[in-house]
């Protein structure tokens, strides 16, 4: 009896989704801790309280995991927009690193107030997006390729763009270091972004800002796009069945430009985002900024949904967040392992669909009750 | 029995879920004998052929070589009794090498090192025997198609086979290399090889075959000599002349032409040939115009190009009087153009939205359905609703049943629904039966005579002649990409469009 009112639940897609994300999250816990184990016995118990606890241990640390979460989330929001309409966007790190640029650029260069910076991010993570677009809607070169190349040409672009504008840096406005941009509390403290009354709610934390309900607001706008519009549904359709959306004469090619450039705003904006806190500041890297690619597992966790990735963003900053309070007992690089595994199986929400599915089918099949 | 079969397969029966794919079948090969198989589309040749190169294993019968039954497991079982097959669409690996290719899965080694010499030898000497030229060093992907077919042939004699199985395979070959492969094949009878040809071009089967087995619907027809068989004969045990639906049709004067098509040529996704060669013709108010032909003769591109699908070489479409050959397909969609398409899952339905997204697909942008880019989702739930009330859509959850869990028939009705209820003037409908049950089939007959005789103009493209029989108003036949021939229906008999069909005969340049 019990069965029959739980199976229709089960069946529901959207209810798989949310119990395979969480499953693959508790594997990846399991195995995280596994791994705190084999690296350092005695702290393991420790380490893990450490990673689970921190995050909600005080306002000050909640306020740090919200504060991280914001541009996550809107990495996620642009991998997983772009994954809607059939395209993979490994590009979201490039269009961060441009938003990033172009924020500051209006930050520090122009001396413009914190919202025109965020616009200016989102037209610069659109701009980065609109490439892998255009070659893969006219030439059908696959976005993966082009998007990868994005990555290294916008972050040695912005390394040295950045190295020749001597009053973006640090060493321009009196600071010995001309390795990274200039703090925006000497440069510019109308760029950065508000903190409208958080900072005191979260015990004085030096993190918190509006930023997470920018994110938050974004995602629901995203999803009210998907779910409510035209221009959604034929980014569906073009996503899910690029020859029955001809068919009906979509433009697809169009759709996959915008697509793009709505993933790549994305991106640029969580870059602005994270560096009009005005806690960071931009140092000119040798590598490829982690942030853009931390929206893969976001998206994938959340299955890419816009929802799905406020709740999948706030975890994944809850346990880096946790990590790096698990020091001395274990080294920044031993948690970033134990991060990665944790993330990393938590891509395999897909994987654990299928297998949910799969099973619910199966026993539905064995029942005997299916039509 | 005194004849001296080299294969015999004695009662083959072979079901799939819903379907009898072959139905206690008898085919015996004899030793050195050229022996047809012929049937249309989903007759169950290829069913037969994959029993017995072991890819399916019968529900009954036997298979017998030499007298002696044998089981055949797998395709190497297949290989094992001397049974080579070139398949329709060549199973060949296109970087490497031709000799690499015929040697791929029995090549000599030493010590894990290619011996190439001797296979090389033996390659070219087989290559001179037959006729097959080929250059052992050309890599397949640089070679002509008909190349890559001796190739194939290379192959089964590499392995020495002595039954060779060839499927459809001047489907892909120009006339001379038609011509070609028919002496190879006469040059193997000589030697005593046997061969089973699969095709429904009659022409070829006169010219080469000595025996023909025919099938329809997975049942077995006979099989006859061809020496003393016609044309004719061949064509009417193919499609039959049993009718199975009768439609009522009440007569009707076409009124204006509502699609014009003048001298459309259309290029071919698969190979170099245009698929569609300098066709004309044009569909009135009233009537239904059908395209028959066996497939792969170019109505499938015929219709990309009508619909905007595949981009014209040449000619000119028409709607309405309007120039619509290089036209958006939305733009040809408000000009009244409705297609209902041949493959439903591919064109037809996103599989993964519900069933009222898909029944607006061609209408989401209409002001009824959306108001400023948002989507009115009461309208398009009350819109889905009447759909689904009034053409009969059959789902588990009504408007929001995700379409691939629906079964075909339902997913056909709605594509149908949805086609027909945006009030076309030109309904163009391909193959819009396939594989659908005796009922389904008949309440979409209905509907296609409903609007013609609502004064719509509709071109049916089918492969079924029962249902181009039936329906039409006027047919055209498609061989090799052109119209080869006009008829009325009331004045035509299956067996004469069987003819056309083939290829056996051709309307003298008569053409409208």
């Amino acid at each position: 009896m019990n069965k029959k009112t739980k199976q229709p639940l089960l069946q529901n897609p959207a209810a798989i989704s949310v119990l395979a994300s969480l499953l693959s999250i508790v594997i990846g816990l399991v195995l995280g801790f596994i791994l705190l184990i084999i690296l350092n016995p005695g702290e393991a118990l420790h380490g893990m309280k450490a990673m689970l606890g921190t995050g909600f241990g005080s306002m000050d640390k909640f306020g740090k995991v919200l504060y991280q979460a914001a541009p996550l989330m809107l990495c996620g929001l642009s991998v997983g927009f772009a994954f809607k309409t059939g395209l993979f966007n490994i590009g979201a790190s490039g269009q961060y690193t441009i938003g990033s640029f172009f924020a500051l650029l209006f930050a520090i260069q122009f001396q413009m107030p914190w919202w025109v910076c965020l616009l200016a991010a989102a037209v610069g993570g659109a701009i980065w997006g609109v490439f892998p677009g255009l070659f893969k809607a006219f030439f059908n070169v696959n976005e993966v390729i082009t998007s990868i190349m994005f990555n290294w040409i916008g972050m040695y672009l912005v390394n040295l763009l950045m190295a020749n504008m001597p009053k973006m840096l640090a060493s321009g406005w009196g600071a010995p270091n001309s390795d990274r941009t200039a703090a925006l509390s000497s440069a510019n403290t109308g760029a950065i972004i508000p903190k409208g009354g958080l900072d005191k709610l979260f015990g004085n934390s030096s993190w918190i800002n509006i930023s997470i309900f920018v994110a938050i607001a974004v995602a629901i706008v995203i999803w009210v796009v998907l779910q409510k519009t035209t221009f959604g549904y034929e980014l569906k359709a073009c996503g899910l069945n690029r020859d029955a959306s001809q068919y009906a004469g979509i433009n697809a090619k169009r759709n996959i430009v915008l697509s793009m450039v709505i993933a790549g705003a994305l991106s640029g904006l969580g870059g602005g985002i994270y560096y009009l806190a005005g806690t960071g500041q931009y140092v000119l890297q040798k590598s490829i900024l982690g942030m853009g690619f931390n929206g893969i597992p976001v998206a994938l966790l959340a299955n890419s949904n816009p929802v799905g990735t406020i709740f999948s963003s706030l975890f994944i900053s809850y346990i880096q967040v946790g990590g790096a309070a698990m020091q001395p007992a274990y080294s920044p690089e031993t948690i970033d392992i134990v991060i990665a595994v944790i993330i990393y199986l938590a891509a395999f929400a897909l994987l654990m669909r299928g297998i949910i599915a799969k099973a619910i089918s199966g026993r539905k099949t064995k029942g005997g009750d299916g039509k | 029995m005194a004849e001296d079969f080299v294969i015999e397969m004695l009662h083959i029966t072979k079901v799939f879920p819903g379907i009898k794919a072959n139905d206690d079948i008898t085919l015996q090969l004899r030793r050195g004998e050229i022996h047809a198989l012929l049937g249309e589309n989903g007759a169950g040749k290829s069913t037969l052929m994959s029993v017995l190169f072991g890819l399916y294993q019968p529900e009954q019968g036997v298979i017998k070589k030499n007298g002696e039954e044998v089981r055949v497991r797998d395709p190497n079982d297949a290989n094992r009794l001397g049974i080579g097959m070139v398949h329709q669409h060549f199973k060949l690996v296109e970087c490497f090498s031709v000799l690499d290719n015929i040697i791929l899965g029995v090549e000599d080694t030493h010590y894990g090192f290619l011996q190439k010499a001797e296979a090389r030898k033996k390659v070219v000497a087989l290559s001179e025997k037959y006729g097959l030229r080929v250059d052992p060093d050309a890599l397949v992907s640089d070679i002509s198609v008909g190349m890559q077919q001796r190739v194939e042939i290379l192959k089964m004699l590499y392995r020495d086979n002595d039954i060779l199985i060839f499927d459809e395979p001047t489907a892909v070959l120009t006339p001379q290399e038609i011509e070609e492969l028919m002496e190879i094949m006469r040059g193997f009878k000589k030697e005593g090889k046997s061969i089973l040809f699969i095709t429904h071009k009659l022409n070829e089967i006169m010219a080469v075959a000595d025996r023909c087995t025919v099938l329809r619907k997975g049942r077995y027809m006979g099989t006859v000599d061809i020496a003393d068989t016609t044309k004719e004969e061949l064509s009417r045990l193919m499609v039959g002349h049993d009718v199975r639906f009768a439609v009522e049709k009440k007569p009707q004067v076409p009124g204006e032409a509502v699609l014009d098509v003048q001298h459309l040529v259309v290029p071919s996704r698969v190979h170099k040939k245009d698929a569609v060669r300098d066709v004309s013709f044009s569909v009135r108010r009233g009537e239904i115009v059908c395209v028959a032909g066996i497939e792969g003769n170019g109505q499938s591109e015929l219709i990309f190009g009508l619909t905007g699908l595949e981009k014209p070489a040449s000619g000119s479409v028409s709607l309405l009087g309007k120039d619509v050959t290089n036209a958006r397909i939305r733009d040809r969609s408000k000009l009244g153009m409705s297609h209902i398409p041949e493959d439903r899952h591919k064109h037809g339905l996103v599989l993964d939205f519900s069933l009222e997204d898909n029944l607006v697909l061609q209408r989401y942008w209409q002001p009824e359905f959306q108001n400023r880019g948002f989507i009115k989702r009461g309208e398009v739930r009350t819109y889905a609703e009447r759909l689904i009330d009034q053409y009969d859509v059959r789902s588990g959850q009504g408007p929001v049943t995700v379409a691939r869990s629906m079964s075909g028939g339902n997913q056909q009705k709605a594509i149908i629904a949805r086609e027909v209820d945006k009030d076309p003037n030109l309904l163009i409908a391909v193959q819009p039966t396939r594989g659908l049950d005796v009922g389904a089939i008949e309440y979409i007959h209905k509907q296609i005579v409903a609007e013609r005789d609502q004064g719509k103009a509709v071109l049916l493209v089918s492969l079924e002649l029962d249902e181009v029989m039936n329906l039409s108003d006027r047919i055209l036949v498609m061989y090799e990409g052109e119209i080869v021939g006009e008829f009325d229906p009331k004045k035509t008999t299956v067996e004469e469009l069987g003819l056309y069909m083939a290829g056996a005969k051709k309307q003298g340049e008569a053409k409208a």
